[in-house]
Parts: C-alpha cells; sequence; structure tokens
C-alpha cells in the first residue's frame, strides 16, 4: 500500500520540492551570481560554481543533504533513492566526514509519535546509505520529530518539506 | 539553576484549624456529573482587612468563576457591608440578589510575621454556615492560601476534591517556529507565578510531575543525545534515567514514584521499558518491531495503557504492569495517540486524528464509552486535574503562531484559555500539593 501511495506522491514531489530549493539556495545564488537558471529539483546545479568539492557545502549543494518521505511513511521513496545514491558516491569519495543522519516529521502528528517517526526515517535512510557501501558504524541517527520544521504553512507543500532526513556532514572531512 | 523551591511554602502550611465542629446540612450543593450545569451564584466578599484580603477574595472568586460550577457575583451588587467576619450575615440581603452561597474571612498578621487567613462559607438560603477554617503561612505565599480556600469551597459544595492548589509544569516556547526556544516551566493552575526550570539552550519536552516527590521526569536533547531526565524542584539537580543505547522519550511516574515508564528508540523500533529509581533496574515491557511510545499507569499500578503502530496506524492499547496481556482497546475511525489514564481511574484521555482534524478525547479503559470534548486544527496532549473532572491540553492553530494552554471540563464544557506569557505546550498538571 505504501509503494502505491510513494508513486502517486512522487509525481507530486518535484512540484513539492520546487519551493524549498529556492529558499535553501536562493542566497547562494546571490552570492556566486549565478546565471544559470533552475530548471528541476533534480539539477541541483544552481550554486554549482560556489562550492569547493569535497566541502560540506558541496555536499548540501551539488549532492542535495535532504530526502523526503509521504505523510507517515518511512519508505525511501525513487527521488529519495536517487538522492541518497548520490550522497553514498560522494561519501565514499570523501570518507573522513563524520555523518550524521536526522530525522524530521511534520506537525501532523502527536510528539512523542513523531520522535519516533524520525527516527525510523532516519534509520531507513541510514540503512539504505549503508546498503550502498557507507559503513553503518559510521552512520549516527538523531530524531527531532517535529520540533525543527523547515517550512511554515498550514498546507500539504510546505508539510512535505518538513517530512525529512537530512545528512549532517562534520569533523574535518577535508 | 534554579531559583528557589516551589514547594517550599507546604512546610510552612503546615496548620489547617476547622472553625466549626458540625457542618450544616448543606442545600447548597452541585452536581458535576450532570454535564452542562447552571453555575451556582455565590457572593465571595472582600476579606478583612484592607486591599491583601481584597486580592485573596478575588483569586478565590477567579478560581471557582474559572471552574464553570460557579458564578461569583460582582461586588457592586453588594448590599451588605461585612464589617465582622464571624458573626452570622443578614441573610435576607444576600438572598435578594441570589447569592445562595456566601464567602466571608480575614486576614491578619501574627506576633511571629505569619499570615493567619480565615473564611466562612454560608449558605444564604438555608440562614448557616456550611464551613470555616483558617490557615497560617508566609505572607508572600497568600496566593496558595487563597487556592486552599477555593478548594475547600469547591469541595464543600460540589463533594468532589478541589484542584486550585496545584501547578502545571509545561514548555514554554518562544521565537519562530524554525528557530523555536523551548525551556520548562512552572506555574500556579491560574497561570501566576510562572517561571523557568531550565535554560533554553536544549530542546526540553514532555515534562511531568512526581505523584509525591518534588521532582519531574522530561525529555531533553542536551548534547544531541535525546533522553529522558529527572529534575529535582528543590536543588535543581539533574541526571539522566538510566543507561540505554539510544534514543529515550515520553516519560511518565508510576503512581508510587518509583519508577519510571518511557520508550527507548532502536533502529526503527520504540519499545516500552521501565526504569526502577531505587535499584536502577530496567526492564523491557513491550517487543515489537513497531512504534509504541505514551505509556501512561493506571492510578492502581497495575496495568498501563500505550499507543502502538503494531496494527498499522497509532491505537491504544493496555497491558498488565508486566507487560503481559497486550490488548487493543481504540477501534474508532482514525488514530489514536497520547493515552493518560484518569487519576480516578474511570478514563483515560487521549488525542484523536481523524478527518485532517486533531481532537482531545476520553474513553474507558476498556474501550467503550468513547466521547470527543473539543476538536479543530491541531489539540494535542491532554493532562488530568488531580480530581479527575478537568483536563489541560495545547492547541495549535493554523500558520506561524505557537502553541497555547486550554482547560476543559470532563463534560466537554467550560473550554478556557490558560494564560501564559508566550507560547506553551505539553502541559502537566500536579498531584495537590497538600
Amino acid at each position: 500500500m505504501s509503494r502505491i501511495h510513494a508513486q502517486a506522491a512522487g509525481r507530486m514531489q518535484s512540484f513539492a520540492r520546487n519551493p524549498i530549493m529556492i529558499a535553501l539556495f536562493a542566497s547562494l545564488a546571490l552570492a556566486a551570481c549565478a546565471k544559470k537558471p533552475m530548471n528541476s529539483a533534480g539539477d541541483l546545479g544552481l550554486g554549482a560554481n560556489a562550492a569547493t568539492p569535497g566541502s560540506s557545502q558541496d555536499f548540501t549543494v551539488n549532492v542535495g543533504d535532504r530526502i523526503f518521505f509521504d505523510t507517515d511513511s518511512t519508505s525511501i521513496r525513487a527521488d529519495a533513492q536517487a538522492t541518497l545514491d548520490r550522497q553514498a558516491q560522494w561519501l565514499a569519495k570523501y570518507p573522513n566526514y563524520a555523518i550524521t543522519v536526522e530525522g524530521h516529521a511534520d506537525e501532523r502528528g502527536t510528539r512523542e509519535y513523531n520522535l519516533a517517526l524520525g527516527a525510523r526515517r532516519a534509520a531507513s535512510a541510514k540503512e539504505y546509505l549503508s546498503s550502498r557501501g557507507i559503513p553503518a558504524s559510521k552512520i549516527k541517527t538523531i530524531s527531532y520529530g517535529k520540533e525543527k520544521p523547515v517550512a511554515v504553512c498550514d498546507d500539504i507543500s510546505c508539510w512535505s518539506q518538513n517530512r525529512r532526513a537530512v545528512t549532517v556532514l562534520g569533523g574535518a572531512g577535508m | 539553576m534554579l531559583k528557589r523551591n516551589p514547594f517550599r511554602f507546604l512546610i510552612a502550611l503546615a496548620t489547617m484549624v476547622t472553625l466549626m465542629i458540625a457542618p450544616a446540612h448543606a442545600r447548597v450543593e452541585i452536581n458535576i456529573n450532570k454535564g452542562n450545569v447552571e453555575p451556582l451564584p455565590i457572593a465571595v466578599t472582600d476579606f478583612l482587612q484592607g486591599e491583601l484580603g481584597q486580592k485573596i477574595s478575588d483569586v478565590v472568586a477567579a478560581d471557582l468563576k474559572r471552574s464553570g460550577l460557579f458564578a461569583p457575583i460582582a461586588k457592586s451588587a453588594f448590599i451588605e457591608k461585612i464589617t465582622n467576619p464571624d458573626a452570622a450575615p443578614r441573610f435576607e440581603d444576600w438572598k435578594v440578589i441570589n447569592a445562595q452561597a456566601l464567602v466571608t474571612g480575614r486576614v491578619t498578621q501574627e506576633g511571629d510575621g505569619r499570615l493567619k487567613a480565615e473564611f466562612r462559607l454560608w449558605d444564604s438560603f438555608a440562614g448557616q454556615q456550611m464551613a470555616g477554617q483558617q490557615f497560617f503561612t508566609q505572607p508572600e505565599n497568600w496566593r496558595r492560601v487563597a487556592h486552599i480556600i477555593a478548594d475547600a469551597i469547591y469541595e464543600q459544595i460540589t463533594g468532589e476534591k478541589g484542584y486550585f492548589d496545584t501547578r502545571i509544569v509545561y514548555v514554554a516556547e518562544s521565537g519562530p517556529k524554525t528557530a523555536r526556544k523551548r525551556q520548562l516551566a512552572i506555574m500556579d493552575q491560574d497561570g501566576f507565578n510562572a517561571r523557568g526550570i531550565t535554560n533554553s539552550n536544549d530542546i526540553v519536552l514532555t515534562p511531568r510531575f512526581s505523584p509525591n516527590k518534588q521532582e519531574i521526569t522530561y525529555m531533553s536533547f542536551e548534547g544531541n543525545e535525546p533522553r529522558v531526565y529527572l529534575l529535582q524542584l528543590e536543588t535543581g539537580q539533574r541526571e539522566v534515567v538510566g543507561n540505554f543505547p539510544g534514543m529515550t522519550f515520553a516519560p511518565r511516574f508510576s503512581p508510587d514514584g518509583q519508577r519510571v515508564i518511557m520508550s527507548l528508540q532502536q533502529d526503527g523500533n520504540a519499545n516500552i521499558y521501565t526504569m526502577d529509581l531505587r535499584s536502577r533496574t530496567t526492564t523491557r515491557l513491550t517487543s515489537t518491531a513497531a512504534i509504541d511510545t505514551s505509556p501512561s499507569y493506571s492510578p492502581d499500578g497495575s496495568q498501563i495503557v500505550f499507543e502502538s503502530d503494531r496494527g498499522g496506524r497509532q491505537q491504544l492499547y493496555v497491558m498488565s504492569a508486566g507487560g503481559g496481556g497486550q490488548n487493543r482497546i481504540s477501534f474508532g475511525d482514525g488514530s489514536y495517540s497520547t493515552p493518560v489514564w484518569s487519576p480516578r481511574g474511570d478514563l483515560i484521555a487521549f488525542t484523536k486524528q481523524s478527518g485532517g482534524k486533531f481532537s482531545i478525547g476520553v474513553m474507558k479503559p476498556d474501550g467503550s464509552g468513547e466521547r470527543i470534548l473539543t476538536t479543530g486544527f491541531h489539540n494535542e496532549g491532554p493532562t488530568w486535574a488531580p480530581n479527575g473532572r478537568v483536563l489541560m491540553f495545547f492547541r495549535q492553530n493554523s500558520g506561524a503562531g505557537g502553541p497555547q494552554l486550554y482547560s476543559i471540563d470532563l463534560t466537554g464544557y467550560n473550554e478556557q484559555l490558560v494564560q501564559t506569557k508566550g507560547f506553551a505546550s505539553d502541559p502537566a498538571w500536579s498531584p495537590l500539593l497538600e
């Protein structure tokens, strides 16, 4: 059931994802005076010139640091698989970062349940990364439940941006 | 961190003397089981003498009014001016303004500096005194004395224990939604005397009172290690509960205060554990590949209600205190979460999500008799007043604002905003302080 669901929502995702990309990278784009137009959510090349290869900024901008989930779901959607595949390739190339996957839920749930749901999402992302060759022992997870939304509104487009797992890099890295 | 002990005046309030030997057979009474009751007209006169007496009577009247069971009469309508609170009032003067009950009182300073507060409750139509008591305390605790007097009046007239001499611990929230600051705060049940009891550097959630100690349990993200903590209110001392290999959350005390029950997250699963606070031994109670959380003991400690998505969506389950006999009790449309057992044992309050709305409701421990008390965009996290008659919860409206606290009667009537300085969530009601 969740698979069918995932596909249906998958069509929505490029739509739902654009606003957050704009929010995230608008400032970067300005700073870099990027001329390149934003074309699709899949193309994260907007701020490409702004980040040093191998930097955490490079990871965030050119690889994509986050994936999104359907309502109440913890399964990794097709678009999220593509992002995690890129993450795994990049993390294999730059193996010295400490990796934390942060799981989040939207506000349309109760506090305690959302803490567990965020943890499940982080665990799903971790499991996927580990299946792509990143040692599970290197990946820490933490859930913030619904306590750290990135988007504020009262409709589906915004809640979908908050249902996320974000791969955060720490340590010396490069 | 903790500036003062909020329970310190317990000791100071030791003395309570009944002023009258045989209470009259009260005619004035309220049956609070009826639902939408007609509030009882009551005249709460200014206590003698002076400003403090007036302030005490105002707090008493405000408590009674907020309960929804009493309708304090405006002081401007009073005919008789009480000059001797020990003497019988002119009942005719009070009957004329339909004051079915009348409160008189006096505050005086004792030689040792303590405050002495006395009150008498009169039945105007029977022409009799119903109750009379006196209390001694330090002058700074005058609001507590007022709450205790309000509790005595409530109990005398309804036959149920009051809940005014209580506190609320909650999460005080400030700042925009995307960068919200949270700290634990404690206040009197009427919203006064609010003060922070943790800093706002870390996310703190779900504080709960110990049933018998000056202690709370809560969850903190301190050091980016989300864990359940204990906080001693007297000393401000904090400690992590248990040495668990992952996030612990959703804590509550057992009714005897000897154990903390909570969830432990491991990978995608959350299971329920208890820790004995004396022996520090932990016991696992559930073992599923699901999210089992929000456990709450029955008041006799023999059973536990919790939520689980083991059947797909979140539903309520009841098990024995040892973890045996896990049975689903919620079968309505939608999903159910944050169950809390009533201190009376007769009901379980919950948050229900259905049709895009969040409701607060109650059901019997066997799952029957479900009643929704309030529904809206987002209502969450009920907590019971110690008499099991009133619930508090938090409400979040859509958009960029923040949550606020509300109280509502078990009957679904008398919904009231609980005033807090900023946003507030996760209220937990203390036991009666006496």
